[in-house]
């Protein structure tokens, strides 16, 4: 029986289902939690588990952090270990990678991941590029973390999507989380990884549920989750939209077509073995992604399957991605500048013709 | 040359030892202890500034002669070799400022950190680092300290925490904050010395971290080292107010003629103390640097060649420590000339061993790009032609 999430339903597609998810098909008991409970549980175990990483962030000790991922850590942890900053993002972006270069490993929160753009001279600058000008000197073992993409009405500026920007980036990470599964997983490899990286949350998807292992795990950063296995195309998305494209899936389903959908999850490096896989067996690819159509993850996706797997394809690549404008504050324009379920089927119709 | 072996050979050890030891602790037959006073005295933002009488012996004004020399030697052949076009890129200069570091050095540990932006050439030399290794760097060598990858701006030196060496305008502050903020969670008992220039104590990041810093003391010293010239804008056309050691306003602050190693001595000393209890301090070095703000700028567009003259012979850093040893009669004038001849000849050497080193590997452009192997394909500018996959 599919658990629902208690989800709004005008904002976030309904959840897909269990069934079909690989992480959560086990016999095991395991617990049930909400997705920003599953960040906290991977960050508190993380924090118990090594005395060098600690939290950096805006309202995130004693307000317990907007999205309360960090509820309850400053109490237990103290308050050098769970810091509340000034709202001074550069800087303390610097300071997160600077404690990072001394062998602390912080986990620095965007309140807003768009508030971070203040601070992208630390993160492509310092952040990216000092492991390589040291000559492997120094490692920067950050992860910056915070929620992105667009949410319910809040506007252009608290409605962006940085993936794009941060892509180019050498020597940085970034991974996206879309489940309490995977989210407590990528917490925990990305705490754990010497690389930083980049752990995209969004906001609409904090209060998703599902059953998690009680088990400790810890999953792979560069590897991309088989949503739902499938042969006549393959879809490739990441965050949000895989609600959305599991939406299309049950319409598609019902028309004929079998979709096999993937959650990319590794927005740098992509996990070409899995795409790759997945193409050689279908020769059709979607591409559904949040971030704008110029420069996006989708463009480099496109290129990089191009450039790889270029005699599998039957049709070319196609990518919905949002529109190249600022996000309205209208319910309805807003709905139009993201990708919507409707446009995944014609989408896939349209491939598979 | 025996002269020379009698006095100055094995009491002036290279500069790479000399530094690693406390200065408080000479072993040395010359133990007497000189009390100098500095060339003007303290003057003090919120805080009781230390005294101008500075301890210190024979053989530290010794090697302070030996080690600014060589820092000004390698700076002029840095000079040199940009000009010969071995050394590309951005060069930025320090000489004239060397008191700042070996006075620096000289208060303080090598557990204790240091920070900089990008005129780090001798800093680094302070920390410990080689003249190969520096040149080596300059020269985009396999054998520079940072596998010749960074280049002029970032050097930097893990062992005895020198963290950099950074290309960015007052980017290395929050970093430095960064790390007091390490020293401060591990329980080290060291501080960190954050440098910048006058240029960048207008950048607003500075006084993010200094608010952070002192919201949570910090063991952190931001040193502004005021050349009075950010490139090539004079102070007083870029900051409405040039008392850079009073912008802390709640932060102590403490200004220091950075021409005279001995009050930087005292004043990193002090500061170190003060800070280690009582978080946060700021140190404004009144410095000059005689080249421009890099080689390409000739340095006299903005100010008058009588200027940057006038400086060297009332203010310069070596003279003044010659003239106190001439005074105090710890060396005679041609042993001071034998060691510039011998820092000369250390320094032409290590050029000469820096050019026999090979350029870096081809594979070394995909090294260190990650720390660990993530099979990522990485690709030249022709996509076909130079394809890798990164170590």
């Amino acid at each position: 029986m599919p658990r629902r999430a208690k989800l709004i339903p005008n904002a976030v597609a309904a959840k897909a289902d269990t069934t079909t998810t690989a992480s959560s098909a086990d016999s095991k008991p395991g617990h049930e939690l909400l997705l920003f409970e599953a960040l906290r549980e991977g960050l508190e175990e993380e924090m118990e588990r090594d005395p060098r990483v600690c939290v950096i962030g805006e309202d995130v000790g004693h307000y317990g952090g907007s999205y309360k991922v960090t509820k309850g850590l400053a109490t237990k942890f103290g308050d050098l270990r769970v810091l509340d900053t000034p709202i001074a993002e550069n800087s303390f972006t610097g300071m997160g990678i600077g404690a990072s270069m001394t062998g602390l490993r912080p986990v620095i929160e965007g309140m807003n991941m768009g508030f971070l753009l203040l601070a992208f001279n630390q993160i492509s600058n310092n952040c990216g590029m000092l492991h390589y000008t040291s000559g492997g000197q120094f490692t920067i073992p950050v992860v910056i973390r915070g929620p992105g993409g667009v949410g319910r009405q809040l506007g252009a500026e608290h409605s962006q999507r940085l993936e794009s920007y941060f892509q180019s980036i050498p020597g940085l990470q970034m991974v996206a989380c879309s489940t309490p599964c995977n989210a407590k997983g990528l917490m925990k490899a990305a705490i754990r990884s010497d690389n930083p990286v980049v752990l995209f949350e969004h906001v609409l998807l904090y209060n998703l549920k599902e059953r998690i292992p009680d088990e400790d795990y810890v999953l792979c950063l560069e590897e991309a989750e088989m949503v739902r296995p499938g042969e006549h195309v393959t879809i490739l998305t990441y965050s949000r939209m895989r609600y959305h494209v599991m939406q299309a899936a049950k319409a598609l389903i019902n028309k004929g077509y079998d979709p096999e959908v993937i959650d990319i999850r590794s927005l740098k490096p992509f996990d070409l073995c899995t795409i790759g896989n997945s193409i050689k067996k279908t020769h059709r690819v979607l591409i559904v992604e949040e971030c704008m159509r110029t420069g996006g993850i989708g463009a480099s996706l496109r290129a990089a399957i191009i450039d790889n797997f270029w005699d599998y394809l039957d049709a070319p690549i196609m990518c919905l991605s949002s529109q190249d404008v600022p996000t309205p504050y209208a319910g309805t324009l807003e709905e139009w500048t993201v990708v919507q379920p409707a446009q995944i089927v014609a989408a896939v119709e349209q491939l598979c013709k | 040359m025996a002269a020379l072996r009698r006095l100055s050979l094995s009491s002036i050890p290279p500069l790479r030892r000399i530094v690693s030891r406390s200065f408080s602790s000479a072993s040395n037959d010359d133990q007497t202890l000189l009390t100098i006073e500095t060339s003007v005295p303290f003057t003090g933002h919120n805080i009781d500034p230390p005294s101008r009488s500075v301890e210190t012996t024979p053989k530290e004004l010794l090697t302070f002669f030996h080690d600014m020399s060589l820092m000004r030697r390698m700076e002029i052949a840095a000079d040199s070799l940009y000009k010969a076009k071995l050394i590309r890129g951005f060069c930025h200069l320090y000489d004239g400022q060397e008191a700042v570091s070996i006075g620096m050095e000289a208060a303080i540990t090598k557990r204790d950190a240091i920070i900089t932006a990008y005129r780090d050439h001798c800093i680094f030399l302070g920390r410990g680092g080689t003249l190969l290794e520096a040149f080596a760097e300059l020269m985009g060598r396999r054998a520079g300290c940072s596998k010749g990858k960074g280049g002029s701006m970032h050097f930097y030196r893990k062992e005895t925490n020198f963290y950099g060496g950074h290309g960015i305008v007052g980017a290395q502050v929050p970093l430095g904050c960064g790390i007091a903020f390490g020293q401060k969670y591990c329980k080290d008992e060291t501080v960190t010395f954050t440098m910048y220039g006058d240029g960048a104590a207008n950048q607003g990041q500075l006084f993010e971290a200094l608010n952070m810093s002192a919201l949570w003391d910090l063991p952190v010293i931001l040193v502004c080292e005021n050349n009075h010239y950010g490139m090539g804008t004079a102070e007083w056309r870029a900051a409405k107010s040039p008392a850079y050691y009073k912008r802390g306003d709640y932060v102590p602050g403490l200004k220091v003629d950075g021409m005279d190693v001995l009050a930087v001595k005292q004043a990193c000393k002090f500061a170190k103390e003060h800070v280690l209890k009582n978080g946060p301090m700021i140190l404004e070095m009144d410095t000059y640097r005689y080249h421009g703000h890099s080689m390409s700028d000739p340095g006299s567009t903005y100010r008058t060649r009588d200027e940057i003259s006038g400086v060297r012979q009332e203010r310069d850093p070596i003279e003044r420590v010659r003239k106190l040893i001439l005074s105090h009669e710890l060396s005679t004038a041609s042993e001071l000339k034998d060691i510039e001849k011998e820092v000369r000849k250390e320094v032409d050497d290590a050029i000469a061993q820096a050019k026999e080193t090979p350029m870096p590997d081809p594979s070394e452009l995909f090294t260190n790009v990650y720390v660990k192997g993530l099979g990522v394909e990485a690709f030249g500018a022709d996509r076909k032609e130079l394809k890798s996959v990164l170590p």
